[in-house]
């Protein structure tokens, strides 16, 4: 009589334990359709040509289907550790996505304002007022000469993300 | 094997092999609903026929929308708007139902809160509407998103981004969620899979389940009166319908749902063929472009009040950061609700103009919605702000003192 028993209880966890390799199996795999395709990891250099670009109006670029700001700045606009300094211009690089919740905000005169919750960020993307929680992200680059790639960890990018983070 | 005799007609023959006769009782016939209640209680059966029209109007769209992002957004304001014969008014009549049914069941919702139809013994049924609510807000953020409109789009762009908000994972969730490092062509499939298929059939099981959490508690009434349904209808069967406290369902009770209901689709239809404007928002018929924001973004009516109590706290506090006081409130907001039958510690059932403290706590909550909707569609600058931070303090602060409340009613009554 416990024989069988035993041979019931062994047959009732043999089968949780498949059941449950399964189900972990399962899940990954699961989890694992919901990731970005290779394709879209793989998407993602982008260069700009800095040289162009006129003082005090930023452009947007499209990089992985985000836009970044390129802002060269004007004397008035005050320096910051974040700046890519270039001979004798200083530009602020940034993500164009609020660090709120993602609109894109707008410029307006000498500020980046974000239509959705009323966040603020000043020329060097640093949040000013409302709900956003850090200034603008930073987008990996290099600089060769004039040049900007944007999707590649250069020297020049590493200095200033160090920078803000202390 | 039962033992099955020659059937004399259709109805017997399926009596015999699917007991029709006794779930007819069951579902219909003696299936008891009190006598003392007003039209607000038909909201259930004007719920399930929307859900209906969702559904049949949604499988005549489905036939001609095209889940891509270069193609939805003329499967929908081309093909289905021009091209299919009445494609506009199913399109219209989705729409409009989407945004109706989020009205109705707010209405039920609050009938249930006034009338205190979520407490002792009712837990189960208000919980499974809550979770009901909670899907159906779901579905209509992803059915919103398909159209690939600019609203759609920077919707589906903040909606995901709260899920940054999540300690540590925050961003690979998010990137996770979207299927892209943007919202893409990988985040419309997946939602327009949920929106068509997932979603909807989880809907399905809740509103079995819905209906199935009122067998063994029975519907509430106006008074709160606490009815022995066994004893009240034993005096119907017996022929004292008079005296009894309850009717059945079918045929007596339904008939006043169905003349509610006639009213509701009459209003429908006026607003499906004479104001559907008001479910589709303008700024949604540019489509959608991931390098603009429009000037100000905001998401549908139903959604507005607990959009505001995100966005109301807009300054850090210490060295907590408004965005995630904002996220925590919005998290608050949605799931206190399913907490209410344990918030409320008065021991009795019982309407809200019966408990004082109460009934002023819940046309204060009423208040306090209504201005937090009408100030999260206005743009969230200079005193909107303020208010939008004090009506969602107030929201917040409500729920906290209502375990207080309540007590306080119920020592007054000496209960
Ligand atoms: S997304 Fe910019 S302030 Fe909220």
């Amino acid at each position: 009589m416990s024989n069988d028993t035993n041979r019931r209880d062994f047959l009732g966890y043999t089968f949780a334990a498949v059941a449950a390799v399964g189900g972990a199996a399962s899940l990954v795999g699961m989890k694992k359709v919901w990731d970005p395709l290779p394709s879209v990891l793989a998407g993602g250099f982008t260069k700009v040509d800095l040289s162009g670009i006129k003082a005090g109006e930023p452009s947007t670029i499209m990089w992985r289907g985000k836009p970044i700001f390129v802002l060269k700045k004007t004397a008035e606009m005050e320096n910051s550790d974040r700046d890519l300094v270039i001979g004798n211009d200083r530009f602020t690089i940034a993500i164009g996505l609020c660090t709120h919740l993602g609109c894109i905000p707008a410029w307006k005169k000498s500020m980046w304002k974000c239509a959705c919750h009323g966040g603020e960020f000043d020329a060097s993307g640093k949040q000013v007022f409302g709900p956003p929680p850090r200034p603008l992200d930073l987008p990996p680059f290099s600089v060769s000469g004039n040049t900007l790639t944007l999707g590649e960890e250069g020297p020049e990018y590493k200095k200033i993300a160090s920078a803000m983070k202390a | 094997m039962a033992k099955f005799t020659k059937a004399n007609s259709v109805g017997e023959w399926l009596d015999q092999r699917l007991n029709t006769t006794a779930l007819n009782k069951v579902l219909m016939t003696e299936y008891w609903i009190p006598k003392d209640i007003n039209f607000l209680w038909a909201m259930g059966v004007l719920l399930a026929t929307t859900f209906g029209i969702l559904v049949i109007s949604g499988l005549f769209l489905m036939m001609y929308y095209k889940p891509d992002v270069n193609l939805a957004f003329d499967s929908v304001n081309y093909t289905i708007m021009q091209e299919v014969a009445y494609g506009w008014l199913f399109r219209h009549m989705h729409g409009v139902a989407a945004s109706v049914v989020f009205l109705i069941i707010y209405i039920h919702m609050f009938t249930g809160i006034y009338y205190g139809s979520y407490k002792q013994g009712r837990e189960m049924i208000w919980i499974s509407g809550m979770l009901l609510f909670m899907t159906f807000s779901a579905a209509g953020f992803s059915g919103y998103m398909l159209p690939w409109g600019q609203m759609s789009y920077w919707a589906a762009m903040v909606i995901t981004n709260l899920f940054g908000g999540v300690p540590i994972i925050g961003d690979a969730l998010v990137v996770w969620i979207r299927g892209d490092f943007n919202v893409a062509d990988a985040t419309l499939t997946r939602f327009f899979m949920l929106h068509v298929f997932l979603l909807p059939i989880v809907i399905m099981g809740l509103i079995g389940l819905h209906f199935y959490t009122l067998r063994i508690p029975h519907v509430n009434n106006q008074s709160s009166e606490d009815i022995d349904f066994d004893a009240e209808a034993e005096k119907y069967l017996s022929g004292n319908k008079k005296e009894s406290k309850v009717i059945p369902f079918w045929p007596i009770f339904i008939s006043k749902d169905l003349a509610v209901l006639g009213i509701f689709l009459i209003f429908y239809f006026y607003l499906v063929f004479f104001h559907y404007n008001f479910a589709m928002d303008p700024v949604n018929f540019d489509p959608a472009d991931n390098m603009v924001t429009p000037a100000h973004i905001y998401p549908e009516w139903y959604f507005l009040w607990s959009y505001e109590v995100l966005r109301g706290f807009f300054f850090d506090v210490g060295p907590i950061k408004a965005f995630d006081i904002g996220l925590a409130a919005f998290g608050f907001a949605n799931a206190i609700f399913l907490l209410l039958p344990f918030l409320d510690r008065d021991p009795a059932v019982l309407p809200a103009y019966k408990r004082p403290g109460f009934n002023v706590w819940f046309w204060i909550l009423m208040v306090d919605l209504i201005v937090l909707t009408v100030y999260g569609k206005l743009p969230p600058t200079g005193i909107n702000a303020w208010v939008g931070f004090v009506s969602a303090m107030l929201f917040i602060i409500l729920f906290l003192v209502l375990p207080i409340i309540t007590k306080a009613d119920a020592k007054k009554r000496g209960a």
